[in-house]
C-alpha cells in the first residue's frame, strides 16, 4: 500500500521554518478587531466560600475600564454545561453564588488593556463567607465533610460497580493468594509552554459567537458549549490559530473560557481578548485527576493473575467539567493492562473536592491505572519469590490470542507483547544492567531496577464515557459510539494539492505527516502538497471526534486522508483511463506523471490531468464527476457503543509499551540518578521516525516530571501551593536523561495506515517504572509520588541510614 | 500577571541613580539584572513607584582585583565574573560555587551585587560573601559607607542597606595563602535555589563554615583549631543547634539531615585541600 512507502522516513517538518524564524502565529500574535477589550479575571482566593456581594464601583471608575462582568450577569445568559453523568452538580464558567476552588473565576474585568484590567481587578470588592473545604477525596466522601454542591446532597458525583467473569469465585478459591495495594496518585499537569488564550466576539445581528482559540478538542465539547450558550452549533464558530505552543490535553480546558468570554463580549458589546498567564494556568487551567486506588489480585502459585478487583475514588475537583469523568472511563476497557485476566471487578466513585476541575492531560487516566497495577505486579513477584519480569511475562496477553477481547470489552487489535519484551531486554541490555546493579550493590550502593508493561489505548471511542451511565440510562439517551475523522483533499487548476484536516495540532507536525501519507497515493512530491490544519467550524468539515487527543492522528486522521486521496485518485484514474483507453485500475501515478501500466510512454503530467476538471469540465468523460475535491471520513468499525453488560471497546487500536530502567539513590540526599532508561513500543507502522521518537522522548519527560517532582499541592484547608513554576518544578534538559527507544511495531489492521498512537505510552509507563526501580533500590514494597529528594530521604532516615 | 504602574528611570551614572533614590526613598527599587525583581514585579509582590535601572550604566559593570580582594561594581553580571580568568586561581571558592547559581541564561543578566542585596536566604552568593568575608560599599545622597559582611544580613530579604542607599560595589576578601575551600548544595533541580548549601574555608587557624537555605540569613560559624578528627562532632553539634525552616521543598528534618551529611563532606574536603605554608 502506498502509505507504507512513507513509513519510517523523517522528512523535514514544514512547520519548522516559521517557528525557527520567529514567524509562528500563536493566538496572542494575531491581530484583534478594532475596539477589542482585554480581560483580566478576578479569581477566588478561597477554597470554598459563599459570595455575598460584589462591588465594582471603584473598579469601574478607573479610566480605561469598560465593564465588570460577574457570575450573576453570566447566569442570566446561559445554561449550565452538560455533564456526562446524571448529577445535580451545575457547572458554569464562573462562580455564581459560591466559589469552590482557589482560582475559580469570580468576575471578569474588561478594559482598554490588560494592565488596566489587572489594576481594576484589584479594586473589585468581593465579600465572601468562607466555608469549610473538602480537600482529601476520601474525607470528602465522609458524613462530616463539607458538601460542595448542596443540591447533590453529598460529594459523591457518580458511582458505578462492574463485574466481568467470576471475580468473587476466583478470589474465594483457596488455591489463589490475594495480593493487595493501596495507592494515592497525586495531581499533576502537563504545562504547555504557551498558556491558553482566545479572542471572542458576539454578533447580535445573527445571535452568533465567534471564538479564535487553540481549543484542541475533542470537538464533542463544541455542542456542550453551544448548548450552554443557547445557540445552534452553527452559531458558535471556533477558529484555531495556525500555531499552538503545546497542549498535551490541557487546552481542552479553554472551552469554559470560550463561553465566558463570548458572553463577556455579549455583555460589553465589544470583542474580548483574554490571554491566560502562568499563574492562572497552574492554578486553574485543569490537570490530571488525583486518585485513590485499592487494587487486589488473585494469583496462583506460578504467578498467574486470575482476577483483579479495583476500587477507585476519582477526584475531579470542584465540578464535573466536560468531558469528565472521562479520565476514569478512558481506561475502563483496559483495566487488566497488558495481561490476560478474565475476571474483573471494578467499583468507581467520582468525588468532587475543593480543587481545580480536572480535564484532559497526556496519558489520560493511564498513569493512575498503571501506577497501582505495575507496583502490584512487583509485589506479587516479591511475595512469590519470583523476578518481577517473570511475573510480567507469565501474564502477558499472548500474540496468538490477538485480537484479544479484555474482560471489560476492550478489543486489543494486534501485537506481540512477549516479543517486544524480549527485544527490549536484548537490545536494551537488560543483562548488563542487572550486572551493574549487582556490582553497585556489592559496594553498598543503593541501586534498583524497575519494569512496567502497559497497553496504550489510542483513537478513543466517543461512546466510552457513556459506560459511566447505567445500561438503562444509556438506553434512554440513545447509543453513542464511533469516532469520525475527516480529511479533504483537493487539486487546484495548476495541479497543486491542498489538504484540510480537523486534527488541531498543538505543535506535533500533522501537516508534514499528512503530506507524507498522501504524496505516494497521488504519485506526487511533498512540495506540491500544502496541508492546512487550521480549523474553522463555520467552514470546514468536522465532527465531534475532531481534535487532537488519544493519539488519533496517525491512525484515524491519516486514514481519512488516505481514504480521501484514494477516492480522488480513483476519479482522476477514470478520467485518465478514457484518454488512455484502458481500465481505471491500470492507471499508474508516479513521479508526478500519470500513465497506463503497460504503456508508460503515453504518460501525461499529473498537473495536466488534475487541471482538466477545472479548465475543461465539458470534456470530462460521461458519468465521471469532476476530480476536484474529496472529503472522506474514517470511523473504525470496532468502535461500538457499550453493550448491555457494560462491555466497551474504548479505543480503536492498542499499542504496547515495555519499559525498564536502572536508578541509583544518593544515600545522603535522597536524590535519584537515572542511570539507564529503555522504552520499547509497539505503535504499529511508524509514519515519521523522528516525530515518533520525539513523542516518546517527550512522553518520557512528562512521565519523569510526574514521577520525580511535579505535584499540584493543596494544603489541608484547600489553599493552593503550586501557583508558580518555582513551586511547581518541571524537569529541564538537565534532569531528563537520554532514552533508549526501541520500536517493535506490528501493523494494526484497524487503521488504513497501519499506525497506532505513540504519544502517551511513556507518560503512562515512566512514573511506575521509576517508582518500581526506586522501591527496588530501597528494598521496599511500594512508594508514593512524586519522588522528591525529601520524601526519599525520609525513607532512608526511617531505615536508619 | 502585569506589574502595577511605576516610573522608569534609566540611570546614566551613579549620581543620577543616587539622586533618584534620594527623591523616591522607600518607593523606589533598583533593578540591575532583574532575575528576582522581574518576577516579583509581575506577581505584584514588589510595587515600587519608581524603578531605577542601573544595568545599562557602563561605569557600574567593572570587575577589579587588587591586594585587598575582588571588587565588583553593582552592575557586573555573574557571567562576567565567571568568565574572569583570575577567578579560579584567586577566588577558587567562588569559581567552584558559581556554576550552581541559576543557569547560563540567568547568570548572563543576574548580577553579583543584585543577588547580595536581594538577600534570599537560599541564594548562594550571600552565603559565599558571608563565608569569604568582605564589605559592601553603599552610597546615598547622604554620603558613602562601608558595611562589613558580618553586619550586612539582617533577615529574610533584609539587609543593612537603607532605602535611599545604592549598593555601589562589593569586595570579597582574598583568602589567606594555603586556604582550603569546599562548596556543595542540594537543590531539587540543577539551577534551583538551594534546599541547603554549605561552604567552608579552612586556613591554618581553623575552619570558617557557612550554611545557606536553613535560616533567614546565612549561618556562619568559626571553628578555631578544628582538624579532620573533629569535623564530625562539630557538624553534628551545629546541626542540633540550628532550627531549619519548613517549606514545600523540604521539611526541617530533611534540612538538618543535609546539614549533617553535606556539612561533614564539605568541612572535610576544605581541610583536606588546605596546604601548609
Amino acid at each position: 500500500m502506498a502509505n507504507e512507502m512513507a513509513s519510517g522516513q523523517s522528512p523535514e517538518r514544514v512547520e519548522d521554518a516559521a517557528l525557527l524564524m520567529g514567524k509562528g502565529r500563536f493566538v496572542d500574535d494575531l491581530g484583534v478587531p478594532p475596539g477589542t477589550l482585554h480581560a483580566a479575571i478576578l479569581r477566588s482566593p478561597h477554597p470554598h466560600a459563599e459570595i455575598l456581594d460584589i462591588c465594582a464601583t471603584e473598579a469601574l471608575a478607573l479610566p480605561g475600564v469598560v465593564s465588570v462582568v460577574t457570575g450573576r450577569d453570566i447566569e442570566k445568559l446561559m445554561r449550565p454545561f452538560l455533564v456526562a453523568v446524571r448529577s445535580r452538580i451545575e457547572h458554569y464558567p464562573i462562580a455564581i453564588d459560591r466559589a469552590r476552588y482557589v482560582g475559580e473565576p469570580v468576575a471578569v474585568v474588561l478594559a482598554r488593556n490588560r494592565y488596566i484590567a489587572e489594576d481594576a481587578a484589584e479594586l473589585v470588592e468581593v465579600s465572601y463567607r468562607p466555608l469549610a473545604a473538602a480537600v482529601d477525596p476520601e474525607f470528602a466522601l465522609t458524613n462530616g465533610a463539607s458538601v460542595l454542591h448542596p443540591s447533590q446532597g453529598s460529594n459523591l458525583a457518580s458511582e458505578r460497580s462492574f463485574s466481568y467473569g467470576e471475580p468473587e469465585l476466583v478470589f474465594a478459591n483457596p488455591e489463589n493468594r490475594t495480593f493487595e495495594i493501596q495507592v494515592r496518585y497525586p495531581r499533576s499537569m502537563a504545562t504547555p509552554i504557551e498558556c491558553m488564550g482566545l479572542i471572542a466576539s458576539y454578533d447580535s445581528a445573527e445571535d452568533a459567537y465567534e471564538v479564535t482559540t487553540h481549543f484542541q478538542g475533542p470537538y464533542a465539547v463544541h455542542p456542550v458549549m453551544a448548548m450552554a450558550l443557547g445557540v445552534p452549533a452553527n452559531r458558535l464558530r471556533i477558529k484555531t490559530p495556525p500555531d499552538s505552543g503545546g497542549s498535551f490535553g490541557i487546552k481542552q480546558g479553554v472551552a469554559p473560557y470560550a463561553v465566558l468570554m463570548g458572553l463577556a463580549s455579549r455583555v460589553s458589546g465589544r470583542p474580548v481578548k483574554w490571554i491566560e498567564d502562568r499563574m492562572e494556568h497552574l492554578t486553574a487551567a485543569g490537570s490530571a485527576t488525583n486518585r485513590v486506588v485499592n487494587l487486589k489480585a488473585a494469583v496462583d502459585g506460578a504467578g498467574r493473575i486470575h482476577a483483579l478487583d479495583w476500587d477507585q475514588i476519582e477526584d475531579v475537583g470542584a465540578y464535573l467539567k466536560a468531558p469528565e469523568p472521562a479520565t476514569l472511563y478512558r481506561m475502563h476497557t483496559a483495566m487488566t493492562g497488558a495481561y490476560a485476566v478474565s475476571n474483573l471487578s471494578i467499583r468507581n466513585r467520582v468525588v468532587v473536592t475543593n480543587k481545580t476541575p480536572t480535564g484532559l492531560n497526556r496519558g489520560f487516566g493511564g498513569p493512575q491505572v498503571y501506577f497501582p497495577l505495575e507496583q502490584l505486579v512487583r509485589r506479587i513477584a516479591i511475595g512469590l519469590g519470583l523476578d518481577p519480569l517473570e511475573v510480567i511475562q507469565r501474564n502477558l496477553v499472548p500474540a496468538i490470542a490477538m485480537p484479544y477481547i479484555t474482560a471489560s470489552g476492550g478489543r486489543y487489535d494486534s501485537g506481540d507483547y512477549a516479543n517486544v519484551v524480549a527485544r527490549a531486554a536484548q537490545d536494551g541490555g537488560l543483562t548488563e544492567l542487572k550486572a551493574r546493579r549487582d556490582a553497585a550493590r556489592a559496594q553498598g550502593r543503593l541501586y534498583g531496577i524497575g519494569y512496567a508493561a502497559c497497553v496504550e489505548p489510542t483513537i478513543s471511542n466517543m461512546g466510552y464515557i457513556t459506560t459511566a451511565l447505567t445500561p438503562e440510562e444509556r438506553e434512554r439517551s440513545g447509543p453513542k459510539g464511533g469516532a469520525q475523522a475527516t480529511a479533504t483533499v483537493s487539486v487546484d487548476a495548476l495541479g497543486g494539492v491542498s489538504i484540510t484536516i480537523a486534527s488541531v495540532p498543538q505543535g506535533q507536525g500533522h501537516r508534514t505527516v499528512m503530506a507524507q501519507v498522501v504524496a505516494p497515493i497521488l504519485g506526487i512530491d511533498l512540495a506540491s502538497i500544502r496541508v492546512s490544519s487550521e480549523l474553522d467550524t463555520g467552514r470546514d468539515v468536522w465532527s465531534i471526534a475532531s481534535g487532537n487527543y488519544s493519539c488519533r492522528f496517525a491512525g484515524a486522521v491519516c486514514s481519512a486522508g488516505v481514504r480521501a486521496a484514494s477516492e480522488l485518485r480513483g476519479r482522476l484514474a477514470r478520467i485518465a483511463a478514457a484518454k488512455f483507453d484502458c481500465e481505471p485500475n491500470d492507471v499508474e501515478f508516479e513521479n508526478s506523471k500519470v500513465f497506463p501500466k503497460d504503456a508508460p510512454e503515453k504518460g501525461i503530467d499529473f498537473k495536466r490531468l488534475a487541471g482538466e476538471s477545472h479548465w475543461a469540465a465539458s470534456t470530462l468523460p460521461q458519468g465521471v464527476g469532476p476530480a476536484i475535491s474529496v472529503t472522506a471520513h474514517f470511523s473504525p468499525d470496532v468502535l461500538q457503543p457499550p453493550d448491555p453488560e457494560d462491555r466497551i471497546n474504548g479505543s480503536a487500536a492498542y499499542g504496547f509499551v515495555f519499559d525498564f530502567c536502572g536508578v541509583e539513590v544518593d544515600p545522603d540526599t535522597g536524590h535519584i540518578h537515572i542511570d539507564k532508561y529503555v522504552s520499547a513500543h509497539d505503535a504499529g507502522v511508524i509514519l515519521h521516525q523522528g516525530m515518533a521518537d520525539g513523542q516518546t522522548q517527550g512522553g518520557f519527560a512528562q512521565g519523569l516530571g510526574a514521577a520525580l517532582m511535579e505535584e499540584l499541592v493543596y494544603d489541608e484547608e484547600g489553599n493552593f501551593l503550586a501557583a508558580t513554576l518555582a513551586d511547581y518544578p518541571l524537569p529541564t534538559a538537565c534532569e531528563v536523561p537520554d532514552l533508549k527507544i526501541i520500536h517493535a511495531g506490528t501493523k494494526t489492521p484497524v487503521t488504513l495506515t497501519g499506525a497506532k498512537g505513540i504519544g502517551e505510552g511513556t507518560t503512562m509507563s515512566a512514573p511506575v517504572c521509576l517508582a518500581n526501580a526506586v522501591s527496588d533500590a530501597l528494598n521496599i514494597e511500594q512508594i508514593e509520588l512524586p519522588l522528591r529528594p525529601s520524601r526519599v530521604a525520609a525513607i532512608l532516615e526511617a531505615q536508619g541510614r | 500577571m502585569k506589574p502595577s504602574e511605576f516610573d522608569y528611570i534609566r540611570a546614566a551614572d551613579v549620581e543620577e541613580a543616587v539622586t533618584a533614590l534620594a527623591n523616591a526613598g522607600e518607593d523606589a527599587r533598583v533593578i540591575a539584572g532583574g532575575q528576582s525583581l522581574g518576577p516579583m514585579l509581575n506577581l505584584r509582590l514588589a510595587r515600587p513607584e519608581v524603578l531605577i535601572d542601573i544595568s545599562k550604566t557602563p561605569s557600574l559593570q567593572q570587575i577589579k582585583w587588587d591586594e585587598h580582594g575582588l571588587t565588583l561594581k553593582c552592575s557586573a553580571t555573574q557571567a562576567a565574573l565567571l568568565a574572569d580568568a583570575a577567578l579560579l586561581d584567586r577566588q577558587p571558592l567562588l569559581a567552584d560555587a558559581m556554576p550552581w547559581i541559576g543557569h547560563v541564561q540567568t547568570r548572563a543578566r543576574g548580577t553579583v551585587c543584585g543577588s547580595l542585596a536581594h538577600a534570599d536566604p537560599a541564594a548562594e552568593l550571600p552565603l559565599l560573601f558571608s563565608v569569604m568575608g568582605g564589605s559592601v560599599f553603599a552610597r546615598s545622597a547622604r554620603g558613602d559607607r562601608e558595611i562589613p559582611s558580618k553586619d550586612f544580613y539582617l533577615g529574610m530579604f533584609e539587609t543593612a542597606l537603607a532605602p535611599d542607599e545604592l549598593l555601589l560595589s562589593v569586595r570579597f576578601d582574598l583568602p589567606k595563602v594555603g586556604t582550603g575551600h569546599a562548596f556543595k548544595e542540594v537543590a531539587e533541580r540543577h539551577g534551583d535555589f538551594a534546599i541547603v548549601a554549605v561552604a567552608a574555608m579552612a586556613d591554618a587557624g581553623g575552619v570558617t563554615f557557612g550554611l545557606g537555605g536553613v535560616s533567614d540569613r546565612p549561618i556562619i560559624v568559626r571553628w578555631e583549631g578544628l582538624d579532620l578528627s573533629g569535623v564530625r562532632d562539630a557538624v553534628e553539634e551545629l546541626a542540633l543547634g540550628i532550627d531549619p525552616y519548613d517549606d514545600q521543598k523540604a521539611d526541617a528534618t530533611y534540612r538538618r539531615r543535609l546539614v549533617r551529611k553535606l556539612g561533614t563532606r564539605v568541612a572535610t574536603e576544605a581541610l583536606e585541600r588546605r596546604h601548609a605554608l
